[in-house]
C-alpha cells in the first residue's frame, strides 16, 4: 500500500501512531513492509492456505464473533445433503463435468432447494455458459440469485449440515503445520497472525483487510477475497467502521468502469450484457436477474433495467418494443480482451480502439497482443503520448527477432492525441466508490481531445452517415439519444449533460424534467430514465453532488459526507447495518456508525444507513414476503438474496461455494492438500503460440524451477504510459529491474548491477540484477523455492524516455473462471546471468527451453488431475 | 557580534539584519525519519515547483535509491538502507526460511561508492554500464544465517545551518541569509565561482551541469532554497505540502524542536532506543540546522557526517591574522617609502 | 526612481549603514529576490482536480496562467488526501505540460515505414468509415439457431481506466448501439 498507494497509506500510518498493529503480508518486504509491525513472507499463490489456516483457527478456537455470526450469517444455514466436500472427493467439489471442466452447482445449495434449476448467477444459465461470459461479474454489488428466500436455519450452530460446521470440516486441515508446508510462512510467524487478527476484532475493535491485484490475478483469485470475506464476517468486521476488505484500485477511475463498465459481459449498474440463449425476451432477461421471491433490492430490477433503455433510446423506448431490448447486441461466449486478441491472431477482428491503455506492455502475453495488432486492418490508438502498443509497427521486439517485418505489416495506425484529466470535466470513481468531479482547467493542446469528444463526434458522424437507413441493424444507432449539449472552441460535449443522464430524470408527471433523488424514484413503466440506477442520486435536488467540495475541517463529520458522492446514495460504508447489533444498538460505543433510534423509528448515524430508513430492528416479514419488504430487521445484507453475509456461497461462484488452495496454473510445488493440483475449472487456451510449462505431475518441470511475480513501483504507473514519458518520474527508477535473494544470486550466479536473463516458454527477457535481502527463498517442508520480483513498467520502443523489455511478455493466459482474468502473480521461469540473445538467436534460445521441457499444447493444460495409480 | 560564525546563535536572521518589520520566526524542516517511506514524493515536488531539471537516467543498484546524492539538481534526496539489524519490535519474517548470509553490507558499500563517487562519471544515458559489477557476490561473504533485517528511508535536504559555510564564502552576496533564517542562492547574483561548494560541510550545494544555454542556470550554484518564495506568501514548501505521511514537517523551528524532541521519547518507550536527533542541537559544529532529522542509526549510515564543523569557523581568528599581517605590510610599505628617498 | 534611492540600493551601502553590516542577509537580498512571489499566487485561477494515477482520489488544485496550467499540487481540503501527492501526482503538471506528448494526429498507411500527419476531421472521418465498413462486411444477424445476435465480432476496444465516467458511458453507448460487444478495460486485468 506504501508503494503502491502512498498517500492513502497515510491513514494506515496515522491507525499505527494510535496504536493499530500492520501485518503486511507479501512475496517481498516492500516499503509497506518496512513500515509494518510484522511482514509475512509467504509464496506467491498460496493464499488460500494461509486464509483458510486463520479460518480454521478461528473457528477451532472459537474466536468468531457469536452473536454477530448467528444474526447476520448464513452461518446457522443448513445446506443440501447432495452437497459434497473437497475431502470427500480429494479437491473437488460435487458436480465436477470433467468434459467441460465445469460444476454443475445445484449440489451447493441450502436444503429444500435442490429443486431449484442449477442455483446459478441468473438461474438456469449452463455453467460452460456462465463462465465463458465471466457470470461472476455481475456480482460486483451484490449476491447470486436464490429462487426462494425461506431457508433452514440451526441457530445452535449444532446441525452437522449447518454452514458453520461444514466451515469447520472443511478447513479442518488448514493447520499451522500445512500453512507452514505450503506458505513458507512459519508456524510461529502464523499464530501470531491469527493472534492479532482475532484479537482485534470483537464488539470493541475491527480488523481491515487490504489487498490489490496480488490477489486477482491468480486462477483462483476470486476464491482469494473469498476467503477474506469468511474471516471478516466470523469476526464481525464486515459493514463496520475499521472494518472490511478494501480493493485498493491501481487506476483513477477503474472503480467507475466496472460500474459503468466498459466490459464485454456487463451494463451499467452490474446489470447483465443479455447474452443468446438465456436473454432472448425481455421476460427472460428480467427473471434472470432476480428471483420475484427473493429478499432485497435486486427485485427492484424491472424499475434499474427500464429506467436504463428509457435513458439510451428515449422516446423510441416504449413497453411495445421493451424499452428497446430488440436494439440490443447479444453476446455468446467469451468475448474478454484475451479471447479478442485470439481472435486477431486468428483473422477474426479488423478493427481496435485502445483508449489510454498500452496492452503491448500491460497485458500478458506481450507478444501475442503485438501480433495479434499485426493482423489487424485498423488500429486506433487515443493517447497522451506515443505508447508502444501505437508504434508496435516499427519497434516491436517481434521486428528484432525477424518475426514482424514493417514493411509487411498491413493494419493501418491512427493515432489521436488525448486530453489531460485536467482537460476536461468530468467524474472519476476512486477505490472506496466515490465519484469526484473534475472541472476543466484548461483546453487541451492541438488536437489532443478527450473521450467524451472523440466518441460524441464519432457517434454523431456515424449517424449522419446513417440517417435514413431503413436497415433493420441500423435502428438501434438511429434511435440513440444522442443530443448532448456541446461548447468552446472545439465544440465539446458537455460532461455535466451526461452525468445528469446517468442520474436519470421523471420523464412525465409534474416532475417532469427534474433528477431523480435516487434509485428508489426509479420505475417500471417507462415514467422514469437513468443510465446506471447505482449511480442515481449524485445528481439529487438538482446538484451535482461529485462536485461538493466542503473541506474536510469544516464538515464536523469523520466520514466526510459533503465531499464528493459515493454510490449507492452517498454511503461511505457499505451493509452498515451491521454496525449495530440485532436490536439496533452500537456493537459498542467505540464502534458506533449507524443506530435504530426508537423515539423517531428510524436509523441514524454517522454514515447514511444502508437499510430502509423505518424498518425497525424488530420487524419481521410475513412468510413469502419478497423484495426490500421482505428484509427482516436483522437482515444487514439488503442485496443477499437472503438478507446474510455468505459464509457459504450456495450460489454464484464458478469453482466453489468456499475457497479451497490449489496451485497456481504453474507452480514448482505439489498440492499437499489435495490430489487436484490446480483450479480445475480454469480457462485455459490450448493453442501453440500460448505455451504452458509442465505441471509438477509432468515431466520436464524442473527447466523452470523459480516462481516469479510482478508487481509496481511507487515511481511508475502500469504500463508506464503516464510515467517513462516524464523525465521526473523515470530517473527515479530508469530501469527494468530483477529483484533476487542474495541465496538466489548465489546458485545463479547473478552479479549485483549485472543483467540476468528470465526465460519462460514464451520468451526471455533482460533485467539488471538487484540483489536484495528483502527477498528470502522460503522453505516448504524439504523443498526450498525461490522466488524472483519484477516490476512490470517497461516495454520495448523508440519514444519514451526510459524503455526496457515487459516482464508481462513472460506470461501465458490462464484464467480466473469467476471474472476471466489473468493469473500473472505466479508462474514459474528460468534465470541465468548475463543479457538475453539479440535476433532470432533469441527465438533459438526460448525454443531451446520449451524442447527440453517438451511442451506441447495439452502441456500444464490439464484441468482435472489424475489419481495417482492413473498418472505416468 | 557574538557568534556570528560559530557557537550557539539563536536567530541567525537577526544576526543577518532582519529586523523590525522584516523580523521572522526562523523556519525549517524536521525530517522524521522513522515514518519516512521512500516514495520520493518530495524528490518530484521539489523539481516541480522549482523547476529542477531531471539529471540522469542511472540505475545505481543502491536499493531503491537512483538519485545518488544531494546536488545542484537533486534538491530532495531519498536514501534507502538495508540493514541486518532489527527496527524496534518489528518482525521482518526471516525466521524459518532458508535464508544464508545478509547481503546488505556489500549492497551498502556498491551505494556508498556511487554516492561519494563523481556523479558525472556514472553517464547520462540509461544505456551506459555503470561500471564494474562486485567483484564479491552478494551473499558470499562469510558469516551466518541472516536473522534480522530492516529497510530505512531518509530524505535528505540542505540543512540551512545556523553557521552556513556557503554563505560566508560566497564572495558575490549570491547566497544569502533570508528572514526566515533559511540560506538562499540568488541565481541572479551567483557567477559560479564554485567557492560555496567545499564550504559546505555537508556536500550539499554544487554547481548544475549541463548543457550551456539549454539548461537552466547552468553552471551556477544551486541546493534547496526551503522554497524561499512560497514561505513569503505563508505556503508550506513544496516537499513538506506533498509528504504523504508528514515524515517531512515544516515549520517554526522552536516548535518543531519540541515536537522532534517528544517523538524520541515517544520511540524510545516504544522500543526503538535508537532514535535520535541530528542537526538540532545549536552546540554542534554548524551551531545547529535548521533542517533537522530524526534517525534511527549512527549519522554516518544515513551518508551524514557525524561532526560537521562550518568551515568558516576559523574565519575570525584568521581575519584578525590576516589584518595584522596586512597591517604589518602597510607599515613596511610606509618604511620602505620612507627609506627610499 | 531617483538616483538616490538607486544609489542607496546598491548593497555595499546598505551593509555599511543597515543591521548587517557582514553583508550576508538583508543587505545581499537582490531586488529580483525581494520581488520573488509563489506561481500559485499570480495565477489567474485555481481550479479543483482529481490526481489521474492511483485510485486513492487525491485531491489536486491546478494553477492556471495564460490558460496554461502552471502547477498542480494537492487539495488540503479533500479529507482523502489533505493536501499530499505521491511522486506520480507531483509529477502531474509535467504529464500535462511534458513537451514529449503528442499533440497531432498521425496516421500509419498498411506496409508504412513512417507516421504522416493527418487533420483531426479527416481522421475521424477515415475511422468513420472502417468502423461502416467492418460492421457492414461481418454483421451477424441470428446465430446457427437463429436466436438473434445483432452484432459484429469484428471490432473491438480495450480502454483505460483513467477515463471518466461519462466516457466510458458514451463508448459503451455508441459501441453497444453499433453491434459492438468485445469491449473491454483495464479492469479485466
Amino acid at each position: 500500500m506504501a508503494e503502491c498507494h502512498p498517500v492513502g497509506f497515510q491513514w494506515v500510518m496515522e491507525a499505527k501512531l494510535r496504536g493499530a498493529k500492520v501485518i503486511h503480508i507479501d512475496p517481498r518486504f516492500t516499503r509497506t513492509s518496512a513500515m509494518a509491525d510484522m511482514h509475512v513472507p509467504l509464496r506467491a499463490g498460496s493464499d488460500i492456505a494461509f486464509l483458510g489456516g486463520i479460518i480454521n483457527y478461528i473457528l477451532e478456537h472459537e474466536k468468531y464473533f457469536r452473536d454477530y455470526v448467528v444474526s447476520y450469517t448464513n452461518a446457522a444455514t443448513v445446506i443440501s445433503e447432495q452437497f459434497q466436500d473437497t475431502d470427500d472427493l480429494d479437491g473437488l467439489f460435487s458436480g465436477y463435468d470433467p468434459e467441460t471442466a465445469t460444476y454443475d452447482t445445484s449440489t451447493w445449495t441450502y436444503a429444500g432447494h435442490e429443486g431449484e434449476g442449477h442455483g446459478s448467477v441468473d438461474g438456469g444459465e449452463h455453467e460452460v455458459s456462465e463462465r465463458d461470459r465471466g457470470a461472476g461479474h455481475e456480482l460486483g454489488n451484490r449476491g447470486a440469485n436464490l429462487a426462494d428466500p425461506l431457508v433452514q436455519r440451526d441457530e445452535t450452530l449444532q446441525h452437522p449440515r449447518c454452514v458453520l460446521q461444514v466451515l469447520k470440516r472443511h478447513y479442518a486441515r488448514y493447520t499451522p503445520q500445512l500453512v507452514e508446508e505450503v506458505c513458507g510462512v512459519s508456524e510461529a510467524q502464523f499464530l501470531q497472525v491469527c493472534e492479532d487478527v482475532t484479537a482485534n476484532s470483537g464488539r470493541d475493535r475491527t480488523t481491515a483487510w487490504v489487498y490489490s491485484v496480488g490477489w486477482t490475478q491468480h486462477t483462483v483469485g476470486t476464491q482469494y477475497i473469498r476467503g477474506a470475506a469468511i474471516i471478516q464476517l466470523l469476526l464481525g468486521n464486515m459493514g463496520r467502521p475499521g472494518g472490511g476488505i478494501l480493493a485498493l484500485r491501481g487506476h483513477a477511475s477503474i472503480q467507475g468502469s466496472t460500474d459503468i463498465p466498459t466490459l464485454f459481459n456487463l451494463l451499467p449498474g452490474y446489470l447483465p450484457m443479455p447474452k443468446a440463449g438465456i436473454h432472448d425476451s425481455f421476460q427472460d432477461y428480467l427473471g434472470a436477474i432476480s428471483s420475484p421471491g427473493q429478499k432485497g433490492f435486486w427485485t427492484k430490477a424491472d424499475t434499474y433495467v427500464t429506467s436504463f433503455f428509457k435513458a439510451w433510446w428515449g422516446e423510441a423506448a416504449t413497453a411495445e418494443n421493451d424499452w428497446g431490448f430488440e436494439w440490443m447486441p447479444r453476446i455468446n461466449g467469451d468475448h474478454g480482451t484475451y479471447q479478442t486478441v485470439m481472435d486477431m491472431l486468428d483473422d477474426k477482428v479488423e478493427g481496435y480502439f485502445l483508449l489510454g491503455q498500452n496492452p503491448a506492455v500491460g497485458s500478458a502475453q506481450g507478444r501475442m497482443q503485438r501480433l495479434g495488432m499485426s493482423h489487424l486492418k485498423w488500429l486506433v490508438v487515443r493517447d497522451l503520448n506515443m505508447i508502444e502498443s501505437a508504434s508496435f509497427w516499427k519497434d516491436a521486439p517481434e521486428i528484432a527477432t525477424g518475426e514482424l517485418s514493417t514493411e509487411d505489416i498491413e493494419t493501418e495506425v491512427f493515432f489521436f492525441p488525448a486530453a489531460s484529466h485536467v482537460e476536461k470535466e468530468g467524474t472519476f470513481t476512486q477505490t472506496q466508490r466515490m465519484l469526484q468531479w473534475r472541472h476543466k482547467a484548461v483546453e487541451p493542446p492541438g488536437d489532443a481531445r478527450s473521450e467524451l469528444h472523440f466518441f460524441f463526434h464519432l457517434g454523431r458522424m456515424l449517424r449522419e452517415r446513417l440517417a435514413g437507413s431503413a436497415l433493420e441493424r441500423d435502428q438501434g444507432l438511429l434511435h440513440l439519444t444522442w443530443d448532448y449539449p456541446t461548447s468552446g472552441p472545439h465544440e465539446d460535449p458537455s460532461g455535466d449533460a451526461v452525468l445528469r443522464e446517468i442520474n436519470g430524470y421523471h420523464l412525465t408527471g409534474d416532475k417532469a424534467g427534474q433528477l431523480l433523488d435516487g434509485f428508489a424514484d426509479m420505475k417500471a413503466d417507462g415514467s422514469t430514465s437513468g443510465g446506471c440506477w447505482i449511480y442515481s442520486g449524485v445528481y439529487a435536488g438538482g446538484v451535482n453532488r461529485a462536485a461538493n467540495r466542503v473541506p474536510w475541517t469544516e464538515q464536523g463529520s469523520w466520514i466526510a459526507p459533503d465531499w464528493g458522492w459515493a454510490w449507492p446514495m452517498n454511503r461511505r460504508v457499505l451493509y452498515n447495518r451491521a454496525s449495530a447489533d440485532p436490536d439496533g444498538r452500537p456493537w459498542s460505543e467505540r464502534k458506533a456508525l449507524v443506530w435504530w433510534d426508537e423515539d423517531a423509528g428510524r436509523w441514524t448515524g454517522h454514515d447514511v444507513p444502508d437499510f430502509p430508513l423505518t424498518k425497525a430492528p424488530s420487524y419481521r416479514p410475513q412468510e413469502g414476503t419478497s423484495g426490500p419488504e421482505g428484509l427482516a430487521g436483522d437482515d444487514p445484507f439488503i442485496m443477499q438474496a437472503d438478507g446474510k453475509g455468505w459464509l457459504y456461497a450456495p450460489a454464484g461462484l464458478a469453482d466453489g461455494p468456499m475457497p479451497a488452495h490449489y496451485e497456481p496454473h504453474e507452480s514448482p510445488v505439489r498440492n499437499p492438500l489435495y490430489n487436484q493440483q490446480a483450479n480445475p475449472t480454469r480457462k485455459v487456451y490450448r493453442r501453440k503460440d500460448n505455451p504452458s510449462h509442465p505441471s509438477v505431475l509432468e515431466q520436464g518441470h524442473q527447466v523452470f524451477p523459480y516462481v516469479f511475480t510482478t508487481y509496481r513501483l511507487t515511481e511508475h504507473h502500469t504500463a508506464g504510459g503516464m510515467s517513462r514519458w516524464l523525465p521526473n518520474l523515470s530517473e527515479l527508477q530508469p530501469e527494468f529491474f530483477c529483484e533476487v535473494s542474495p541465496e538466489l544470486a548465489r546458485e545463479r550466479d547473478l552479479q549485483h548491477l549485472g543483467y540476468a536473463t528470465i526465460v519462460t516458454a514464451r520468451t526471455a527477457i533482460e533485467a539488471r540484477v538487484l540483489v536484495t535481502d528483502r527477498v528470502v527463498p522460503l522453505r516448504l517442508g524439504d523443498q526450498v523455492v525461490h522466488q524472483i520480483g519484477l516490476p512490470y513498467h517497461w516495454g520495448v520502443g523508440g519514444d519514451a524516455v526510459v524503455s526496457g523489455d515487459s516482464a508481462n511478455d513472460l506470461f501465458e493466459l490462464s484464467l480466473d473462471p469467476n471474472v476471466l482474468i489473468q493469473e500473472c502473480k505466479a508462474a514459474t521461469c528460468d534465470i541465468v546471468p548475463g543479457r538475453r540473445p539479440t535476433g532470432p538467436a533469441l527465438l533459438r534460445f526460448v525454443e531451446d527451453y520449451t524442447t527440453r521441457a517438451g511442451i506441447t499444447i495439452e502441456t500444464g493444460n490439464t484441468l482435472l488431475t489424475p489419481p495417482p495409480e492413473g498418472r505416468p | 557580534m557574538s557568534n556570528s560564525f560559530f557557537g550557539p546563535l539563536p536567530d541567525p536572521a537577526a544576526d543577518a539584519g532582519w529586523g523590525g518589520e522584516d523580523r521572522q520566526p526562523r523556519k525549517g524542516f524536521f525530517t522524521d525519519t522513522s515514518i519516512c517511506i521512500g516514495c520520493k514524493a518530495c524528490e518530484v515536488a521539489c523539481k516541480e515547483w522549482n523547476a529542477v531539471p531531471a539529471d540522469g537516467m542511472n540505475f545505481l543498484g543502491s536499493s531503491y535509491d537512483n538519485s545518488g546524492a544531494l546536488g545542484a539538481s537533486t534538491w530532495r534526496h531519498v536514501k534507502f538502507i538495508e540493514q541486518p539489524k532489527t527496527l524496534g519490535t518489528q518482525d521482518a519474517g526471516i525466521a524459518g526460511t532458508a535464508v544464508g548470509p545478509p547481503a546488505s553490507d556489500v549492497l551498502n558499500r556498491a551505494a556508498d561508492s556511487a554516492l561519494t563517487g563523481d556523479r558525472s562519471s556514472l553517464g547520462t544515458s540509461n544505456t551506459v554500464d555503470l561500471g564494474m559489477p562486485l567483484t564479491t557476490l552478494p551473499g558470499q561473504a562469510d558469516g551466518a544465517q541472516r536473522t534480522e533485517f530492516r529497510w530505512l528511508m531518509e530524505s535528505d535536504v540542505c540543512k540551512h545551518c545556523t553557521h552556513a559555510g556557503c554563505l560566508d564564502v560566497c564572495p558575490t552576496g549570491s547566497l544569502f541569509r533570508t528572514e526566515f533564517g533559511t540560506v538562499v542562492v540568488q541565481d541572479d547574483i551567483c557567477n559560479g565561482c564554485g567557492y560555496c561548494v567545499p564550504a559546505c560541510p555537508f556536500g550539499v550545494i554544487d554547481r548544475r551541469v549541463g548543457e550551456k544555454g539549454v539548461t537552466k542556470n547552468e553552471g551556477i550554484a544551486q541546493k534547496c532554497t526551503l522554497c524561499y518564495d512560497r514561505l513569503g506568501e505563508g505556503l508550506t514548501p513544496a516537499c513538506a505540502q506533498a509528504c504523504p505521511t508528514q515524515s517531512i514537517q515544516f515549520g517554526d523551528l522552536d516548535e518543531l524542536r519540541e515536537r522532534a524532541a517528544a517523538r524520541v521519547e515517544a520511540l524510545h518507550e516504544r522500543g526503538v532506543p535508537e532514535a535520535r536527533l541530528y542537526g538540532e542541537d545549536p552546540h554542534d559544529g554548524v551551531g545547529g540546522t535548521g533542517a533537522f532529522f530524526l534517525l534511527l542509526d549512527e549519522p554516518e549510515v544515513y551518508g551524514l557526517p557525524p561532526d560537521p564543523i562550518v568551515t568558516t569557523r576559523d574565519l575570525p581568528r584568521m581575519w584578525r591574522t590576516a589584518g595584522l599581517a596586512a597591517l604589518a605590510m602597510l607599515a613596511g610599505a610606509v618604511a620602505a617609502f620612507g627609506t627610499g628617498r | 526612481m531617483s538616483l538616490r534611492s538607486v544609489f542607496l540600493g546598491w548593497p555595499v551601502l546598505r551593509q555599511l549603514t543597515g543591521e548587517d553590516p557582514l553583508g550576508r542577509g538583508a543587505a545581499a537580498q537582490s531586488a529580483r529576490t525581494a520581488a520573488l512571489e509563489p506561481r500559485t499566487k499570480t495565477a489567474d485561477r485555481v481550479v479543483q482536480s482529481v490526481c489521474p494515477y492511483c485510485a486513492v482520489g487525491c485531491g489536486q488544485r491546478v494553477y492556471v496562467k495564460d490558460e496554461k496550467v502552471v502547477q498542480i499540487e494537492g487539495d488540503p481540503d479533500s479529507p482523502v488526501s489533505r493536501g499530499r501527492l505521491c511522486p506520480k501526482g507531483s509529477a502531474s503538471e509535467q504529464l500535462v505540460n511534458n513537451p514529449k506528448r503528442q499533440t497531432k494526429v498521425l496516421y500509419r498507411r498498411p506496409r508504412g515505414t513512417e507516421w504522416e500527419e493527418l487533420g483531426l476531421e479527416q481522421a475521424m472521418d477515415m475511422v468513420a468509415t472502417r468502423v461502416l465498413d467492418t460492421r457492414a462486411r461481418t454483421w451477424q444477424d441470428t446465430d446457427e439457431h437463429g436466436l438473434p445476435l445483432r452484432r459484429t465480432m469484428a471490432m473491438a476496444s480495450l480502454g483505460g481506466a483513467t477515463l471518466d465516467n461519462e466516457e466510458n458511458y458514451l463508448i459503451k453507448k455508441l459501441f453497444t448501439a453499433l453491434g459492438a460487444v468485445q469491449i473491454e478495460n483495464q479492469a479485466r486485468i
